[in-house]
Formats: C-alpha cells, sequence, structure tokens
C-alpha cells in the first residue's frame, strides 16, 4: 500500500471467437512515488493491455490497479499518456496541441497562464520557435517531442508510455531519451514505459519489469543501480552490460515460456 | 502571377471550349435545332433575361435549402453509423437501397404524397438525392478513428461529447466537404428533375421545358449553360468554406 502504483494479481481475457484469449496472468508491478518503471517482455505479451489498465480505460477480469492510495476502476485527469503513433491533431498548431489536455483537466484556466505552461515544456524539449507550426510541418522526433509534452503538460502524477520511440530511429531515439531524462528531472510525475528497447530500459528505468510471454506475468524485476546523472556512454559501462545481459537472458526464457504455451 | 494564372488559365480553357463548340457547329452546318452554337446564346440571354433571373434564384434556394437538409440528414445518419456498429449493420444496406433507386421514379410519388406543395417537393428531392455521400463520408471517418486518438482525451475522463467536439469532429471534416462537393452536384440534379418533370414547374428546369415546348433551342441551350453556372458558383462556395474550416488538410507546396 505504500507504493504509489500498484498492480496486483491483475487476469485479463479478451473474448475471440474462438474463446477466451488470456492476455495477463498474475501480473504484479508497484512502482514507488516518482520512480520511472519500465515494463519489457515479448511481442504481444499484453504490455498494451497493461498501459489501459492503468490508465482506467479497461477494468481487469481479476485483481487490482491502486494508484495514489485509490483503486482505478474509471479514467482520471492526473493521469498522462503517450503512445508509438504520437497522434497530434493536425488542425491544431504545435501550441494549441499542447494545450489539448488543459482544456479538459482545468477548463478555468486562462489562456495566457496555458500558454506560458506548454511553451516552457515545449522549451525543455527544444522546440521553441516551433509553437505556431503544423504537426506535419515536423519531423517524426519532433512531433514525438511535441506529444511528450502534451501527455504531461497537465502535470500528470502518473504518465504511462507505450512504445513512444518504437518508431523512431536509432539516434533520433537515444536523443529522445535524454530530454525525456531532463523532463523527469524537471516534473515530479511516475512513469511507466512500456518498451522493447532494453537498452532504452536500463537508460530511463529505476526498475525494469520484464513480463512472460502471453499471458503475461510478472516474470523478473531488475532494479536498475546506476548513477541518476546518465548519458549514453552510461550503457557503454560494465554494469549496465551485464543488467542489459541479465534481461536478454530473462527475455530468452520468457519468449520460451510463450512458445511452450502456444 | 499564380494569382492571375489562377483566373487566366480557367478562363482561357472556356474561351477555347466555346470556340472548339463554334467551329464544331459552324464546321458541320448544322441548323440550331440540332445544336445552337455559343452565337446564339446572347440573344436568347438578351431576350428572356427576366425569366433567367427569376428562374435562376428559384432553382438556386431551392437547391441550396435541399442541400442544407441533405447535410444534417447526412450528419444525423453518419453520425449514427459512425458510433454504433448496430446502427452501422441495420442502416446501410436500406441507405444503399434507396440509393439505388432511381429519382425520377420519386418523383410521382412525392407529387401525391405533398400534392401542390411545388416549392416543397423540390427541396425535398433536392435532399433525397443528395445526403449518402455525405453520411457514408461522416459515418467512416467516424468509425476509423484511430483508438489512440480517442484515448488522449478519454484517458483524462472526457465525456463521449467532448472527444467528439476536440477530435472526431474536426478531424472528419475533410471527408465531410469532399462529400458536400459531390453533393453540391447531386443536389441540383434533384431541383432540376422536379422541375423539368413536374408540370407546372417553375426555375431554370421548367424554363427549359418551355424552350423545348417552343422549339426555341438557343433558349434550351441557354438554359443548360446557365445550370453549368449556377452549379460551378455553389461548388467553388462549398471549397470556400471547406478552405475556411479544413484548410488544415491542404499540404502545401
Amino acid at each position: 500500500m505504500t507504493d504509489f502504483l500498484s498492480i496486483r494479481g491483475v487476469r485479463h481475457a479478451y473474448a475471440t471467437e474462438a474463446g477466451p484469449l488470456p492476455v495477463l496472468d498474475g501480473l504484479d508491478l508497484s512502482v514507488p512515488e516518482g520512480r520511472f518503471c519500465a515494463v519489457v517482455g515479448p511481442s504481444g505479451c499484453g504490455k498494451s493491455t497493461l498501459t489501459r489498465l492503468v490508465a482506467g480505460l479497461m477494468r481487469p477480469d481479476e485483481g487490482e490497479v491502486w494508484l495514489d492510495g485509490a483503486k482505478v476502476t474509471s479514467p482520471r485527469k492526473s493521469v498522462g499518456m503517450a503512445f508509438q503513433n504520437p497522434v497530434l491533431l493536425e488542425w491544431r498548431t504545435i501550441l494549441d496541441n499542447v494545450i489539448l489536455p488543459l482544456e479538459i483537466v482545468d477548463p478555468g484556466m486562462s489562456r495566457r497562464n496555458r500558454v506560458a505552461r506548454a511553451e516552457a515544456l515545449l522549451d525543455m524539449v527544444g522546440l521553441s520557435g516551433f509553437e505556431d507550426k503544423r504537426p506535419s510541418e515536423l519531423s517524426g522526433g519532433m512531433r514525438q517531442r511535441a506529444s511528450l509534452c502534451r501527455s504531461i503538460v497537465h502535470k500528470p502524477s502518473v504518465l504511462i508510455m507505450d512504445e513512444p520511440f518504437g518508431a523512431l530511429d536509432a539516434f533520433t531515439r537515444e536523443d529522445l531519451w535524454q530530454t525525456m531524462r531532463s523532463l523527469k528531472a524537471a516534473e515530479p510525475f511516475t512513469a511507466v514505459l512500456i518498451t522493447h528497447d532494453l537498452r532504452e530500459s536500463v537508460f530511463l528505468g529505476d526498475q525494469v519489469v520484464v513480463l512472460s510471454g502471453r499471458p503475461a506475468r510478472t516474470q523478473h524485476v531488475l532494479d536498475v543501480d546506476l548513477p541518476e546523472d546518465r548519458d549514453i556512454d552510461t550503457l557503454y559501462t560494465p554494469e549496465a552490460g551485464e543488467m542489459l545481459h541479465t534481461l536478454r537472458e530473462e527475455i530468452r526464457i520468457a519468449q520460451g515460456r510463450g512458445t511452450e504455451a502456444a | 502571377m499564380r494569382k492571375l494564372s489562377q483566373i487566366a488559365v480557367p478562363v482561357g480553357a472556356l474561351v477555347v471550349f466555346a470556340i472548339l463548340w463554334e467551329a464544331l457547329v459552324w464546321a458541320n452546318g448544322w441548323p440550331d435545332y440540332v445544336m445552337a452554337s455559343p452565337s446564339d446564346l446572347p440573344q436568347a440571354y438578351a431576350r428572356f433575361w427576366e425569366l433567367f433571373l427569376t428562374g435562376a434564384w428559384q432553382t438556386l434556394w431551392r437547391t441550396v435549402a435541399g442541400l442544407l437538409i441533405a447535410v444534417v440528414m447526412g450528419l444525423i445518419l453518419g453520425m449514427a453509423m459512425g458510433f454504433s456498429r448496430i446502427a452501422r449493420d441495420a442502416l446501410y444496406p436500406l441507405l444503399v437501397g434507396f440509393n439505388a433507386i432511381p429519382k425520377a421514379t420519386l418523383v410521382p410519388v412525392l407529387a401525391l404524397l405533398f400534392i401542390g406543395q411545388h416549392d416543397f417537393n423540390t427541396v425535398l428531392m433536392a435532399a433525397l438525392i443528395s445526403f449518402f455521400p455525405i453520411a457514408v463520408s461522416v459515418g467512416i471517418g467516424l468509425s476509423t478513428l484511430e483508438p489512440e486518438y480517442r484515448d488522449i482525451l478519454a484517458a483524462l475522463g472526457a465525456s463521449k461529447f467532448t472527444i467528439f467536439r476536440k477530435i472526431a469532429l474536426p478531424k472528419t471534416l475533410p471527408e465531410f466537404f469532399g462529400a458536400l462537393k459531390v453533393s453540391v452536384t447531386l443536389a441540383f440534379i434533384g431541383t432540376n428533375l422536379v422541375e423539368i418533370v413536374s408540370p407546372h414547374g417553375k426555375g431554370l428546369g421548367a424554363l427549359f421545358l418551355s424552350g423545348q415546348t417552343n422549339s426555341n433551342y438557343p433558349l434550351m441551350f441557354a438554359v443548360l449553360i446557365a445550370l453549368a453556372v449556377l452549379g460551378i458558383v455553389l461548388y467553388y462556395a462549398v471549397v470556400f468554406l471547406e478552405r475556411t474550416f479544413a484548410g488544415w488538410a491542404e499540404r502545401t507546396g
């Protein structure tokens, strides 16, 4: 109960024509306040279902999701979400895209305060001067930066990310990792990051949770014991290498389980 | 320079078209009861200009009124089909079937249903013939909305109506205007159909019919050209609205 986000014994199955398809089976997860939790696992193991459960967009068949001392049963304003697709609204400028959540969460906030908050975030991710551009005028990396700003503009207590860097090229992705770390240092949110990229999970995470193949359960939890002040070089230290190796091994086991089950 | 060519090119194309038409009639030595030539038209307009003005006005307002009703009908049906699977399954066959009926067969039906309501019948026909593209495109636009677009607001606890107003509606606008361009032309066909087919009609269609009864062939051609001009005017009115409300969908360059 001391943990900010806690998922206990969650099971969930989707109804298909061939009968129920279990995707989560005994998932446990707990993240202390302000920490960064990266979740990795084989493809199709129900990671996206996990994001929707935490966001309150769906309810698990069994088990509970607790956030900030309350059971999650429906969506709440204190959640931010980012996806692999930046889903920016083409008819709004970058600035107005970032402002969007404020219009829902805090309708009484003045336009000036909204703009100030959005501009500060855009500045932090290096998008100063692009406020009035349309999303189509920006590169993929820049769009994802704007999308990240939008996901935290309303100061959510928890940020849920579903492979936000998955569609970017390797170097842009590393840039975005750095951006993510500076955002995390400046903003107080607790983060859950779904990813396929082990290096990403170690670079960004305070802890890495390995899920087993479908139906997913928590297979391994790794505490990332690296200095807070990380740069890309940190990934090439022996400590990081050892962690990556451990994670790779866990994924191999997870994949093996998934195949056996299937 | 670009502005100039934007006007000069279509005008030039019209002039070339008129010259070719004139040349075709001259070369074949067709009398005007086979095919009138552009040079016959000015005198038809000069002689009947009052009839043209009143006819054009009647045709125009009834087409626009029909189109407005079509927009409302199309939006309501499209929203029903876009948001509800059941509505989609139920309405599609009905709409497709209705759309397949040749609308000329509806003229006597409407005439009997609403006897003597000529204006009403005409507006209704314009609406009935033109709502289909709007309903289908709005329905498809809404039902193909990617779930992530919904989730960015749904995750914050936004209501369905807010999601519709802030995301689904604006995102569907380009499809809506695309359909509206098709509907404009269809609404014209609907109006003219009633004007020509029903007895004691009004508008440009009735003027066309009187040209036919009096064997005034230049008049008939003059009506066709007037209809084309009205069609172009309405079409570009829609283009103007599209630029205003969904200009973001147009990529520059």
